[in-house]
């Protein structure tokens, strides 16, 4: 299944505007931290995992997903955020600890939440995929529509609880599908060394479920395998394993040297950044005219900087506010 | 005095028809666990269901507490309120990131648009040699952990009240059940726990304690398995001219700290009795919580009764000197005179 002009433009959109919001707070992310780097300090503090690299893989999966669908993320999420449909405002307004954030400032940037799109995020490794069987069950015994996905790194399928979830999906044939962003670092662990098998999509077999590897960071490719998952989720022949190769364009976290990449495979990576191939894809093949691009361009960046504005002007979260919402109201 | 209409249920009889009763009427609820459907539940909480509800919404589920754990969070941010049962609450060490970093956070981490109603039933306790993984309480570690409440009931209408209020409450509740008290026949139970219970359905209210014995002169304070050994106490103490009163706390969070205080208030002395581990835990919060409030109220050094901070021991004469009884609260209170 090919993606039609349409998805084709939405996809580019949504990787241009999640890489402009990683450049945006990347940016922001320095004010205050220097001469002295102090991660607490600034109008972002606190760890900061940027996606620049991995667009394809969120917006391959989330073109076939509406609002209804659960996505589960990492503790890297916002172009999965995004290419799900959280709220912009919202995000960048919770990730600067802002009053209008998602959750008022008490989760952060590796806890963004927006139910109207049920979109969750967690910081520990392997942690979504429980929540997200769990979501399928629901949608399951309620005989209510929507697939659960559940997005992970290739680190968090060396977690014993990646299995276990695995393995209920399949034994209750779950509308699931986990897909595996394998970037190829666990933070400073190489895949290799951490893995026993090269394609993690080979894992399925242990589960009796469809597993396929998508080589390339290729945004066309996901979206046709993910498109293949997500139809047999639906018609309630069970959960899939995805492992797309993707590309962690920066550092695992803002401040990350990153001497333990060898060298020249950044610049390697660089080379193969998947947003001006897509563009080039989309000009040759006449599936956009220079000037749509322009157009996705301009209003992917003004969204971000109306996000980046709105986040920026809106009140500091009050510090009193920290001790309600421990429980539901 | 045995009355007419008399209802004697266990603790087990009573968390299971509670199950049944919310079930029936609210098709959200589901249970999930390990052997929780045709076995009824190592400890018998829900023993019946499946025969009624079918597998489907009586799940058993495979030895993968992690991920059924954290399924429950999602099914429960999804609209659904499954009730899950950790076999052995010693078994937390296996699970607890879905327990604390998912169930306890997500509705704070999502400034409370996101609800988690979901009950974790888990067993607790000791004192019939099952070792130091089998017996433990850990009461203080599920308390001290801020966004789940907790309940331990001491007997059987409790027990259902607060069953019925954790399956209808929008945030995760920890229900701590005592082996000791469930009425099983194959481990010794205590009798008091199985009590008069109404069929009709009910609620108690999460966060209240209860004074369950009168008295003036020193308050004994507990949950579950502790409140039996503190009206034990209380016997012994009236034959000898003292008058002890009981709270028993029911709910550890929510913690029902003036019902404590205005114990204390009126009796000037504490014993508390806990079954956890001594140091960090249940004790030292309750005695917090009344010398923090008003110190002017004792009349004397409060004392607790509590486990040592050693593992659980196997051996049968080990382990019952490590647990609380009520001869050991009687010595808190001679202990207490003597000083």
């Amino acid at each position: 299944m090919s993606p039609t002009r349409e998805e084709q433009h939405w996809m580019y959109r949504n990787m241009v505007t999640s890489r402009r919001f990683e450049e945006a707070i990347a940016k922001i992310y320095f004010e205050g931290k220097s001469p002295a780097f102090n991660m607490a300090n600034g109008p972002i503090p606190g760890e900061m995992h940027l996606s620049d690299g991995q667009e394809p893989v969120a917006v391959g999966v989330c073109a076939h997903l509406t609002p209804e669908d659960v996505v589960t993320a990492t503790h890297r999420p916002h172009h999965q955020a995004i290419a799900k449909g959280v709220d912009l405002d919202k995000m960048a307004a919770e990730i600067f600890g802002k009053k209008t954030g998602l959750s008022g400032g008490r989760g952060g940037h590796m806890h963004l939440f927006d139910d109207n799109v049920n979109f969750a995020c967690s910081g520990i490794i392997a942690q979504g995929m429980g929540p997200a069987v769990g979501a399928a069950l629901s949608r399951k015994m309620q005989g209510k529509p929507g697939v659960a996905v559940a997005f992970v790194g290739e680190g968090a399928v060396n977690q014993g609880g990646w299995h276990e979830a695995m393995n209920l999906a399949a034994v209750w044939n779950l509308p699931f599908i986990c897909v595996v962003e394998d970037n190829g670092w666990g933070i400073s662990v190489a895949k290799e060394t951490a893995s026993s098998i090269g394609s993690h999509a080979d894992r399925a077999a242990a589960y009796g479920i469809p597993g396929k590897r998508i080589e390339g960071n290729d945004p066309y490719a996901i979206f046709e395998a993910a498109g293949e998952a997500i139809a047999r989720a639906r018609a309630g022949e069970g959960p899939s394993l995805l492992e797309c190769e993707t590309y962690r364009l920066a550092g695992h976290f803002m401040g990350d040297a990153e001497a333990y990449r060898p060298e020249g495979e950044k610049d390697a990576l660089f080379e193969k950044d998947p947003i001006p191939k897509m563009r080039e894809r989309l000009l040759a093949e006449g599936a956009a005219s220079e000037a749509e691009l322009n157009t996705i361009e301009e209003e992917s960046a003004a969204r971000v900087d109306a996000a980046i504005k709105f986040a920026r002007e809106s009140d500091d979260a009050a510090p009193e506010d920290a001790l309600t919402r421990v429980f539901a109201a | 005095m045995t009355k007419s209409n008399e209802r004697k249920l266990t603790i087990a009889r009573a968390m299971a028809e509670a199950t049944a009763q919310e079930m029936r009427i609210d098709p959200s609820v589901f249970v999930m666990g390990e052997d929780i459907g045709p076995l009824g539940g190592v400890y018998g909480n829900t023993r019946g269901l499946i025969e009624e509800f079918g597998a489907e919404r009586i799940r058993d589920t495979p030895i993968s507490e992690t991920a059924f754990i954290g399924a429950a969070v999602g099914a429960a941010q999804d609209g659904m309120r499954p009730v899950v049962e950790l076999m052995f609450v010693d078994f937390f060490g296996v699970c607890f990131d879905a327990i604390y970093n998912l169930m306890a956070k997500n509705v704070y981490f999502s400034g409370g648009n996101v609800k988690v109603p979901m009950v974790l039933m888990t067993s607790t306790g000791g004192g019939y040699s099952d070792g130091g993984q089998h017996s433990q309480c850990l009461y203080g570690t599920f308390a001290h952990l801020p966004g789940m409440k907790v309940v331990a009931p001491s007997n059987a209408y409790d027990a259902k009240g607060l069953m019925t209020a954790a399956m209808r409450d929008d945030s995760p509740v920890v229900y701590m059940y005592h082996k000791g008290l469930q009425g099983m026949g194959w481990l010794g139970t205590e009798a008091g726990a199985t009590v008069h219970v109404p069929e009709e359905t009910y609620t108690l209210e999460i966060g209240k304690a209860k004074v369950v014995r009168e008295g003036k002169d020193v308050s004994i304070v507990s949950c579950g398995m502790g409140v039996h050994n503190a009206l034990k106490a209380a016997k012994k103490l009236e034959e000898q001219g003292v008058s002890a009163e009981v709270v028993d706390l029911v709910s550890l969070v929510p913690l029902d700290r003036d019902t404590i205080r205005a114990s204390v208030a009126k009796t000037g002395r504490l014993i508390v009795v806990d079954e956890d581990y001594m140091s960090y835990g249940l004790s030292g919060e309750i005695i917090a919580s009344v010398t923090e409030h008003d110190i002017s109220v004792l009349k004397a050094a409060p004392k607790r009764v509590a486990f040592p901070d050693v593992p659980i021991p196997f051996a049968r004469v080990m382990e019952q000197f490590c647990l609380p009884n009520p001869d050991k609260i009687v010595a808190a209170w001679d202990q207490m005179q003597a000083a």
